[in-house]
């Protein structure tokens, strides 16, 4: 782990209150991240999703967010003001999510959607948010960035929007990306290119980089650490070199479950939820 | 090795856009056979054109023997039944699994449902319990039991699946996946399995075809592939691309 902390999390907590009580999405979670890439793994439910969106801020307004400290640079998230919240938000923090057909802008030309990120946060002329719009899609490795930057989302393909989700996410120059499935939308060949491209783009800038994905394998090669979550807890962490040493009995039955190519097993062994893991 | 479906040239056009472009294939009987390749390959279309549900401009497709026209009768969908990806989609939301499950005995004409739907429960692992319930009170899990349930309970010898796991996570989709093969051990079933996941192929099926822009790339047994003893550049990347994510 490098030394400079960039994000301090210590027993992280979001409740949603419901008419039949209270649903307690996140229940204690702790972690510290430098500029290092974080893969934070957990099925659907577990809360991973929910961590990413409470250090973003994006939890929805009926939900309660509390922790002992959340901490991004030294600044505390959760006592700022939405304002300040607001200024971090896609300019010092940014977020991709899982599918460009749901999270651009329909109506809005990529183009103008990046420029639109970058003279939100900076004090630029328009030509020059051009200028930078058209680099920023180059550097995702768009082949004909005066083409696309005229298009509207329907009319790229998927692995094509999420390249222009990631050069609008990191126009503005971020040192923390929180990544929510960036991949899983897209085809498997597609997917090795877009990670791929923000792995370069991660390392080439010395960000921090929050990986949530539900696919422990993916992310075991793709990060340096794994959080791994199940109801609403972080189960185990360690590194992702070490991940087949891995301890807990949730871990091993997920990296266990899946087929491999070359591994025959029938039947594939099941998980056995115990409910002490929940605990 | 008699064909339960035999799949000669076939064309899919939507408007101008051919969908599939020739494409010829033969499954045995009791055989599991896959077809891989990503979005837009014609995968999904193969199988919908099999169960009438896409517009075949040529070509013909015959099932355990006999060839297909332009409507698909009765005795047909008796012995085709096909399980879709999205269990959240494919569940009527507001009848019961009860009604679910009597919607294709009625019009069959079974009189004997009662038992057939009890059955069809438990050998999904289900248990009479769920039989009250709506599709918005199971899991994601436990809905994609109750659409093998339905594909199960006019004891079909022909199941297509497409791609019956991938709105799963891990560690569900591989009780789904042991479900499945042991039902078709059970039943004898035939399988036509479409998957993006070699892996999940590789585990399935006995031989596969690869597909790319409506056309076969190659067509391969699982051991081949297991062995890297293909041809195609492209397979070689599907291949690459299903052991993860490698730093350059």
């Amino acid at each position: 782990m490098s030394s400079d902390t960039l994000l301090d999390v210590d027993d992280l907590r979001v409740n949603f209150p419901t008419r039949t009580g209270l649903v307690q999405a996140v229940r204690g979670v702790s972690f510290s991240l430098g500029r290092e890439r974080l893969g934070i793994v957990g099925e659907s439910g577990s809360g991973k999703s929910q961590t990413g969106r409470a250090i973003m801020g994006l939890t929805p307004p009926q939900a309660e967010v509390s922790a002992k400290k959340l901490c991004f640079d030294g600044m505390d998230l959760l006592s700022i003001s939405p304002r300040e919240r607001r200024a971090l938000r896609g300019n010092r923090i940014a977020m991709i999510l899982q599918d460009p057909k749901y999270s651009l802008d329909p109506v809005m030309s990529i183009g103008r959607q990046i420029v639109e990120t970058l003279r939100t946060h900076e004090k630029v002329s328009k030509a020059e948010a051009r200028e930078r719009a058209l680099a920023m899609l180059e550097a995702v490795q768009i082949r004909d960035p005066k083409r696309v930057f005229d298009l509207y989302p329907h009319e790229v393909s998927g692995g094509m929007g999420q390249r222009a989700m990631i050069a609008m996410m990191l126009i503005a120059g971020p040192e923390l990306m929180i990544a929510d499935e960036p991949t899983s939308a897209l085809d498997v060949t597609v997917q090795l290119d877009v990670l791929g491209i923000l792995d370069k783009l991660v390392s080439e800038r010395g960000m921090g980089l929050i990986f949530i994905s539900h696919d422990l394998r993916l992310v075991s090669s793709f990060c340096d650490r794994v959080v791994v979550m199940y109801a609403g807890k972080v189960v185990e962490q360690l590194k992702a070199s070490e991940l087949r040493d891995a301890q807990h009995p949730y871990t091993r039955g997920l990296l266990d479950c899946m087929p491999r190519i070359g591994f025959e097993r029938h039947p594939l062994p099941v998980l056995d939820r115990k409910p002490e893991w929940a605990a | 090795m008699t064909a339960a479906i035999a799949v000669e040239k076939l064309e899919v056009v939507f408007d101008r856009f051919r969908a599939l472009k020739g494409v010829s294939l033969e499954v045995g009987e009791g055989e599991s056979y896959g077809l891989v390749g990503e979005s837009g390959s014609g995968k999904s279309t193969l199988l919908r054109a099999i169960t009438g549900l896409a517009p075949v401009a040529s070509g013909t497709i015959t099932v355990n023997g006999k060839k297909l026209g332009g409507t698909r009768d009765k005795a047909f969908y008796r012995e085709v039944q096909m399980v879709f990806q999205d269990p959240y989609g494919s569940l009527h939301p507001r009848q019961t699994v009860d009604r679910l499950l009597q919607e294709p005995l009625a019009i069959h004409g079974f009189t004997d449902g009662e038992k057939r739907i009890e059955r069809a429960l438990d050998e999904v692992g289900l248990g009479t319990g769920f039989r009250f319930r709506y599709a918005h009170q199971l899991s994601g899990g436990q809905r994609q039991r109750v659409a093998i349930a339905r594909a199960l309970i006019l004891e079909p010898s022909i199941l297509l699946l497409d791609e019956p796991t991938s709105a799963l996570d891990a560690s569900v989709q591989a009780e789904v996946l042991n479900l499945l093969e042991e039902v078709r051990r059970r039943r004898k079933l035939t399988f036509l399995m479409v998957s993006h996941d070699l892996a999940i192929i590789t585990h399935m099926c006995e031989r596969l075809m690869v597909m790319q822009n409506g056309e076969t790339v190659e067509k391969l047994t699982a051991s081949q592939l297991i062995g890297h003893r293909v041809s195609a550049d492209y397979t070689r990347n599907l291949l690459r691309a299903s052991e993860g994510f490698v730093r350059v």
